[in-house]
């Protein structure tokens, strides 16, 4: 227990007197974080909208007004011919049509119903998002307006139809993705170069020709990245409750047994290679390409798995990034039960398993 | 009993034969030197003593544990510092110290007479990290990291290698003493004037063993005439050395050629030979062979078989 305390300690001193390794370990967490979190929240201010008057009444032109008199929306086209609606979007020319139903206001006023149509270019989900926002509480507040008014209550419902992205995956999906990410970074490449370190250096021989057991000198080098990943993991949650304010909607324990268990597969992942390359920049090769690029490209992190041609969506499946992104984003933004996880969690559980078995399997009690 | 010893061990990388059948003794509490050039197999045959490495063949016991069914056993009681410095670079001397003498349970205060003599040297920069050190400096903290759990058996992998003059006598020094703990010692060198501080040395190329004997031994088996020769162009001296029938040898060494002559050649009839063929300031004087003429012959023996 002595011998594997001082190894552990050993293993931090390496740590905190490398200032890369530092760098990486705790700041790569923050600035990925913040990074993201500025880009979710871009501001709309004047973006370009259309609108279609299929009514042309007293009605529809007070809130076409309204809308024209935002700040958040210019108003550039009054669309005639419903075809040119595609060829507006599709050119770009606008990221937003308001389509007014036909008999809008006798609608409103007789049955007390009326629709709307929000036609958005949701190429950019967070910037969809934001203006479908903006739109609805326009429309919301004439609605409000209207009651007072007619001492009636009138129902507008705008009908949202997101236009290239209908799911919105996106929005919210960069935290569980950077913690994907952070996690399998720290554990698996970190370890990995820390462990082919010690053979590049030679150390290793002298370690090997020590009582220490191999498996000790495994463990401990594991050790403080793990301890590490659980510190990147708290500021991850910190930042995007405090920061970002994307709400933990789920159990926080759920959370962390989720991330957990993805730490166990990263760490085994990162003995893995270790054990079959010998230099550091193949450590690093082979967990960047082979680990960090799919965990980014394949796990739903930046494209919806579901858009992806078959191939790739079997191929990402064996890719562990992706179910841990998946359970985080339920657990996390949904906040759903720990029942409806359960798939998710079996398959990185079986992960470790096969993991483990391998690794004790390969695991080299010599050079 | 033997500190070390090898039966016809044998191993190949993919095509290349590192040790072909190799077989020696060192007992217990001597100094066994194991000389020979780069490449010539002397790594692995640590590695397979220190129970890093497999052998394709062949048996191996250090301290009469076998180094495949006892790794454990003997990774307990052997010193092993290897022929790259393999100390922490970012961590201080004393930290350095202290990490090996932990997880070899045991503390520096514990064997500290053991180091003494050397770490007094080191004590100055204790604070210091391993990386700043001077070369000598390094391989006397890999030393010390070696012997502070009091190895039954230490193993040397070139450890005067890239260490200046003075270091690399301090170092010898430093083994003998250590010798006088009774600890036996297996060293491998490619400079052979540390050849004749070993109590028994062993000569080796390419994977073979040429030759194991003691330093004096060796010399007393030259058996040949032996002469250094000089004079003012050294490069056509030795071209011309080289095609006198008389003249079995020769090999440049420092400032000299020496060469092995028949018994028919004097050295008045070389001095003449050489200076018809031009040569001035010839100087021909009879020398005792050193350990590196004795390697020499051997090799060029085994070359002409």
């Amino acid at each position: 227990m002595k011998q594997f305390l001082a190894f552990v300690k050993k293993e931090f001193f390496h740590i905190f007197r490398d200032t890369r390794t530092m760098l990486i370990l705790l700041g790569m967490p923050i600035v990925q974080i913040i990074l993201f979190g500025f880009a979710i929240t871009t501001e709309v201010k004047n973006s370009k909208i259309a609108v279609m008057d299929l009514s042309r009444d007293a009605t529809t032109q007070k809130i076409i007004q309204k809308l024209q008199a935002n700040e958040y929306f210019t108003v550039v086209e009054d669309v005639q011919n419903p075809d040119r609606i595609d060829e507006l979007m599709k050119a770009g020319k606008v990221s937003m049509i308001v389509v007014f139903d036909s008999d809008f206001e006798s609608n409103m006023l007789h049955t007390g119903e009326a629709s709307v149509q929000l036609i958005v270019d949701a190429t950019d989900p967070n910037q969809a998002t934001t203006m479908t926002n903006y739109a609805t509480s326009i429309l919301t507040q004439y609605q409000q307006e209207m009651s007072t008014t007619y001492r009636a209550s009138f129902v507008l419902t705008p009908q949202t139809r997101m236009l290239y992205n209908p799911q919105m995956e996106g929005a919210y999906n960069f935290v569980p993705g950077v913690m994907g990410l952070i996690l399998m970074l720290i554990c698996a490449m970190m370890t990995s170069i820390a462990i082919v370190r010690e053979k590049e250096r030679g150390s290793m021989e002298v370690l090997l020709a020590s009582p220490i057991k191999p498996i000790f000198i495994i463990i401990s080098k594991a050790v403080p990245y793990f301890i590490l990943s659980i510190v990147n993991l708290i500021t991850i949650l910190l930042l995007s409750v405090f920061v970002l304010k994307v709400p933990i909607a789920g159990s926080l324990v759920l959370i962390m047994l989720a991330s957990l268990v993805f730490i166990l597969v990263a760490l085994l992942l990162g003995l893995l290679i270790s054990n079959v390359v010998n230099t550091q920049v193949a450590a690093m090769l082979i967990s960047g390409m082979g680990l960090m690029m799919p965990a980014m490209l394949l796990s739903g992190m930046i494209f919806p798995i579901e858009s992806m041609p078959a191939i790739l969506q079997w191929f990402s499946s064996i890719i562990p990034a992706r179910w841990y992104i998946e359970m985080i984003r339920k657990l996390m933004i949904q906040g759903v039960d720990g029942i409806y996880v359960i798939k998710e969690f079996a398959i990185l559980t079986l992960m470790v398993l096969v993991l483990l078995g391998v690794s004790l399997k390969k695991f080299k009690i010599r050079l | 009993m033997s500190a070390v010893s090898v039966k016809n061990i044998n191993k190949k990388y993919d095509r290349i034969i590192a040790l072909k059948d190799i077989s020696f003794e060192a007992n217990s509490g001597e100094i066994f030197g194991i000389i020979g050039p780069d490449g010539a197999g002397k790594t692995t045959l640590f590695r397979i003593l220190t129970t890093l490495l497999l052998a394709d063949s062949g048996k191996a016991t250090v301290d009469g544990k076998d180094v495949v069914e006892q790794y454990k056993q003997i990774r307990q009681e052997i010193g092993y510092m290897p022929g790259k410095f393999s100390l922490y670079q970012d961590l201080s001397v004393e930290e350095n110290l202290e990490f090996f003498a932990t997880i070899f349970n045991t503390s520096i205060q514990e064997n500290y007479y053991l180091i003494e003599d050397i770490y007094k040297q080191l004590e100055p920069f204790k604070k210091r990290k391993a990386g700043k050190l001077s070369g000598g400096m390094k391989q006397k903290l890999a030393l010390c990291c070696a012997l502070i759990h009091k190895p039954v058996v230490l193993f040397l992998d070139e450890p005067t290698t890239g260490v200046d003059p003075v270091s690399r006598k301090e170092f010898w020094e430093m083994l003998k003493k250590l010798k006088e703990q009774h600890i036996s010692i297996l060293v491998s060198t490619p400079y052979m004037d540390e050849a004749s501080l070993c109590d028994r040395i062993a000569f080796i190329q390419d994977g073979n063993f040429l030759k194991i004997d003691t330093p004096s031994g060796i010399i007393s088996q030259f058996g040949e005439k032996l002469w250094a020769v000089e004079a003012d162009n050294m490069y056509k001296l030795l071209l011309d050395l080289r095609n006198n029938k008389h003249i079995k040898t020769c090999f440049t060494f420092g400032e000299s050629h020496h060469i092995t002559v028949d018994n028919t050649l004097t050295m008045e009839e070389l001095k003449t030979y050489l200076s018809d063929k031009g040569h001035t300031g010839i100087q021909i004087r009879a020398i005792e062979p050193t350990i590196e003429d004795c390697f020499m012959q051997i090799t060029e023996k085994k070359q002409n078989e």
